[in-house]
């Protein structure tokens, strides 16, 4: 790269929608979405773990696939539908209560899905395109569901355990 | 009235002594007896909402106005000498805020005679300078334009060669690369008669990889100044260690620098302290004048942040023909890397889990042009014990018996390194436990059947292996509670919960030994500046060291308002009762909340106090367990499923069984990993690690954990080890798991893999050499060789 341009010469505008509101942002090309969500939106939940499409950290919903959110470049999410963990809790508007979680973060919960939680929003907006797609899921298509999602602190029985808890949790729900 | 004792701990597999002040009454441990009513229930995480929402704020989340974005300069060489950098284009780049190096920053120790920004360059990733700018992509850039001249030095990376004379040195003042000059020696007994005396000796030499913790959070800080008093968020196990270590590099006052650190994506030991990135972060936000963030990529991640060293074991065993172990003996290499401390306890299991009295064992760590090794899960066990677990199998075949049977022939009654009592021992009940639930005793033993008769390459077997550690934790660990005019209570400590459930269990201890409701206690950790001092979380050391803080500081509060109550109801404080925060003076009498009568006193603060008292040194204090494997060998492809892994262990106490649950799963599935899938590859012509990556570098994913996985506890209070009873768990489960699948996978297939992992080809090459003899049986000691060389 030539030192005497100035940084950001080529930045685009780019509108999309996040969690049903549309947002613009500002952002080279070479600007992934996942650091266009995490760096320009304040979007953290979504994690940066490889940063190379290895690890499924940074998985969030476009449209109604579930992507590597860092290997999709920001500018390619112009006038697209994005979802995010952040999207997923209902807020109550009575002051004092709490977060409306959702039926997989719930499970999650109750299952002990997790220990450090890093790759938590990830392996949870799997599931949440899994179950989109396939209400019902075996044992096995879960593990497929979640198979590009990594974990290193070993909660794969009880992230298995979750999704079919939240699954069942889904269809008893309605 | 203030003691102060000396008291000798265990971290990560080593003894030292630490002094300890004692200052109010320590609490009476809660026995089996002990009516508990919240310890010992499977609570779920008091921050699981955080973890599920993406609310909770990791080092790699915070964001700060003003933020910087940092990247480093890193060797491409693994060994060479700076001829000059320049940096001067780089700092001419628009958005780049701070370019900082060896020219341009005050020499700042390291480790050795090395400096931060150090001349020599030790291996593939040591480094050169560092940048802050605006964005990461401008920092990236600005990397490119950095330009450095390299005289490059011969190298070594391969720790069987290290030692030779031949080998370039890695520090010019360590001329054969040994650590420490020598190895470490240890010896009991005859060892030397014990294997003349023998029946039947088995020796072997076994290989394990170098495994990379890959924390999924990288290592990485952001450092923020206001005036001269320094802020870090740190990715860290211990934020105490890193303001010690940071405040003393960079010559600050202790109270000038506060460490912060809420949430970690995993660490396994590799974040046990400050790194060179913590440092330079601070020195870059110093230069710019702004908030600096230091996050390390995945491959720095997998270059220069530790790992578990790679081993050459050549280990050797003595026994009798009616399965009494007569002697060990083990001569191993580890490669420690460049700036690696070495002295792993690669032979702590040969030493500790059975009853022997002959053992020696000498012990070499050596540098290389390699990234340095740090403490990883269990650090030596996990190597140490795939050699002497696959040994014992070697063995209990030559006796013909059962290898379960041989370990129990051979189970140590007392702690063979020092003949001390145990605390507790759990092990023979976790034996039984996990033979029960794997169909041990039925299982078919010999000539097994194929599994399915169209498809005669794909056999069964069965596994066993057996794990000793530490993990009885010590002091100093402090804890304070307030209690709020609500009612509620706040207790603080300076530990970390790094993922394994510390708050959650820390809130059921202090709700339990106050009297409190669950949900009225809130556990705050994570801040050098708010919270009181608390070791390290490694070593499975959090919960023996802070639960007994926590539990006494739970306790004053209770005395505290008790007395107040008894003051307030005009009774004595004898006859009242706090339960569910509740206090009761008895049936038909009149109770009070803790709500009313705190609401009641203006304001007034309840303040608790506790600390961990000391060790008792006269008994060893151990966590024990044992693992179950059954495994499918697709002969043909070399390919293992393991299908079923029963992992019973013994901690002392369950605090909170579903935690400790999730902690038996990880150990389980790293101890898999580590077994069968898990290998940083090093050309050792150009000294390049050439898998530092998830893809490249194979950790289990969702398809490769055991389809079956089994995790219990035996629950057995250890009132000698901690006043809680409760032990620690971090590490143990890791530590049988890759030897019981060798043991499975030899029990499948008839063939013994001498090297880890048991990746499939590693597998194949060893079927197709199985009709060659792979155990040499000797009947003397002094043909042990090398084993025997290195006696007098």
């Amino acid at each position: 790269m030539p030192s005497n341009l100035p940084a950001g010469h080529s930045r685009r505008t780019i509108t999309m929608t996040v969690n049903d509101e549309q947002h613009t942002v500002y952002v080279e090309p070479r600007r992934t979405l996942l650091d266009a969500l995490r760096e320009d939106l304040g979007l953290t939940g979504a994690k940066k773990v490889c940063d190379l499409g290895q690890c499924g950290a940074c998985t969030v919903i476009k449209g109604n696939r579930a992507i590597y959110s860092c290997l999709t470049l920001a500018v390619e999410c112009a006038g697209q539908s994005i979802q995010t963990i952040e999207g997923l809790a209902q807020a109550d508007p009575a002051p004092g209560s709490q977060l409306r979680l959702h039926a997989i973060q719930q499970a999650f919960i109750e299952c002990d899905a997790y220990q450090c939680g890093y790759c938590t929003p990830g392996q949870i907006m799997a599931i949440k395109a899994l179950l989109e797609h396939n209400p019902n899921p075996t044992l096995d298509e879960v593990k497929m569901g979640v198979s590009g999602n990594l974990c290193r602190c070993g909660a794969y029985p009880n992230i298995f355990r979750a999704a079919l808890r939240a699954a069942e949790l889904l269809r008893t729900a309605g | 009235m203030v003691k102060v004792l000396k008291t000798k701990i265990e971290i990560e597999g080593r003894v030292h002594e630490e002094v300890v002040v004692i200052d109010g009454e320590l609490p009476a441990p809660w026995d089996s007896k002990a009516e508990l009513t919240i310890v010992g229930q499977p609570v779920p995480r008091v921050d699981g909402a955080e973890r599920v929402t993406g609310q909770a704020r990791y080092t790699s989340d915070i964001q700060l106005p003003g933020l910087l974005h940092a990247r480093i300069l890193r060797s491409p060489h693994p060994h060479a000498r700076i001829k000059y950098v320049d940096i001067s284009a780089a700092e001419a780049l628009p958005g780049v805020r701070a370019v900082i190096c060896r020219d341009s920053t005050a020499p700042i120790k390291w480790h050795r005679s090395s400096f931060v920004f150090d001349s020599t360059l030790r291996y593939v990733g040591d480094e050169i300078a560092a940048v802050a700018a605006d964005s990461l992509e401008i920092a990236s850039d600005a990397l490119r334009l950095i330009k450095v001249e390299y005289e490059v030095l011969p190298h070594i990376t391969d720790e069987q060669h290290a030692n030779d004379e031949a080998s370039p040195p890695v520090w010019v003042d360590e001329p054969r690369n040994v650590i420490g000059g020598e190895p470490e020696v240890y010896k009991r007994g005859d060892v030397d008669k014990a294997f003349k005396d023998a029946d039947f000796v088995v020796q072997a030499t076994f290989r394990t990889p170098t495994a990379l913790h890959n924390c999924l959070e990288t290592h990485g800080s952001v450092a923020q100044w206001e005036g001269d008093n320094l802020t870090i968020w740190d990715s860290t196990q211990h934020i105490f260690g890193v303001r010690q270590r940071v405040a003393e590099r960079l010559g600050l006052a202790l109270n000038k620098v506060r460490v912060i650190k809420h949430y970690m994506g995993g660490g396994f030991g590799s974040k046990n302290g400050a790194g060179k990135y913590t440092v330079i972060a601070a020195l870059l936000a110093r230069k710019a004048g702004r908030p600096v963030k230091l996050m390390l990529n995945r491959m720095e991640e997998n270059l220069v942040t530790g790992n578990r060293d790679s081993t050459v074991q050549h280990i050797a065993g003595a026994v009798k023909k009616d399965g009494t172990l007569l002697a060990l003996k083990l001569v191993c290499y580890a490669n420690s890397g460049a700036y690696g401390g070495g002295g792993m306890p690669i032979a702590g299991p040969v030493q500790e889990m059975y009853r022997c009295a002959n053992v020696y064992t000498e012990s070499w760590s050596l540098y290389t042009n390699l990234g340095r090794d740090s403490a990883f899960r269990a650090p030596g066990f996990v190597e140490g014990n795939f050699a002497l677990e696959s040994l014992m199998d070697m063995m209990a075949e030559k006796v013909k018996l059962d290898p379960l049977e041989f370990r129990k022939k051979n189970y140590a009654e007392r702690a063979p390194k020092d003949n001390l009592p145990y605390s507790s021992k759990g092990l023979r009940q976790a034996y039984e436990r996990g033979a029960d639930i794997i169909g041990w005793h039925s299982r078919a033993w010999a000539d097994r059947p194929a599994v399915d008769p169209k498809n005669p390459d794909i056999r069964r077997g069965y596994g066993m292996a057996s794990q000793v550690w530490g993990g009885g934790g010590g002091p100093p660990a402090h804890a304070i509670i307030k209690v709020n005019a609500d009612g509620t209570a706040d207790v603080i400590t300076g530990t970390q919960d790094i993922g394994t459930g510390t708050k959650t269990v820390l809130s059921q201890v202090a709700a339990e030994a106050m009297g409190f409701r669950f949900e009225d206690v809130r556990v705050h950790v994570g801040d050098t500046s708010l919270g009181v001092y608390a070791p390290l979380s490694a070593g499975s050391m959090t919960v023996p060291s802070m639960s007994p803080a926590v539990q006494m500081a739970a306790l004053d509060v209770h005395k505290q308002l008790l007395a107040i109550a008894a003051e307030v109801l005009e009774v004595k404080s004898a006859r009242l009762e706090l339960k569910g925060s509740v206090i009761s003076q008895g049936k038909g009498k009149k109770s009070i909340t803790v709500k009313e009568l705190i609401g009641g006193l203006s304001d007034y603060m309840v303040v608790g106090q506790g600390l961990r008292g000391p060790n008792d040194n006269s008994y060893a204090i151990n966590t024990f367990g044992c693992q179950f494997a059954e495994v499918e060998v697709d002969t043909a492809t070399g390919q293992v499923r393991v299908l079923r892994l029963v992992a019973i262990h013994e901690s002392g106490r369950v605090i909170n069984p579903m935690t400790i649950t999730s902690q038996l799963y990880g150990g389980v599935t790293q101890g898999m990993g580590y077994g069968l899938m898990e290998h940083r590859v090093v050309d050792h012509r150009s000294g390049i690690v050439l898998n530092p990556n998830l893809t490249d570098y194979k950790i289990p994913t969702a398809l490769d954990v055991p389809l079956e996985i089994v995790g219990e506890m035996i629950d057995l209070p250890d009132t000698i080890a901690t006043t809680t009873g409760a032990k620690g768990i971090g590490e143990p489960p890791i530590v049988p798991t890759a030897p019981a699948i060798a043991n499975a996978i030899y029990d499948a297939c008839g063939v013994r893999v001498f090297q880890a992992p048991i990746s499939p080809d590693v597998l194949l090459d060893a079927l197709q050499r199985r009709d060659q003899p792979m155990v040499v049986e000797q009947p003397a000691a002094a043909e042990l060789a090398p084993v025997s060389q290195k006696e007098e």
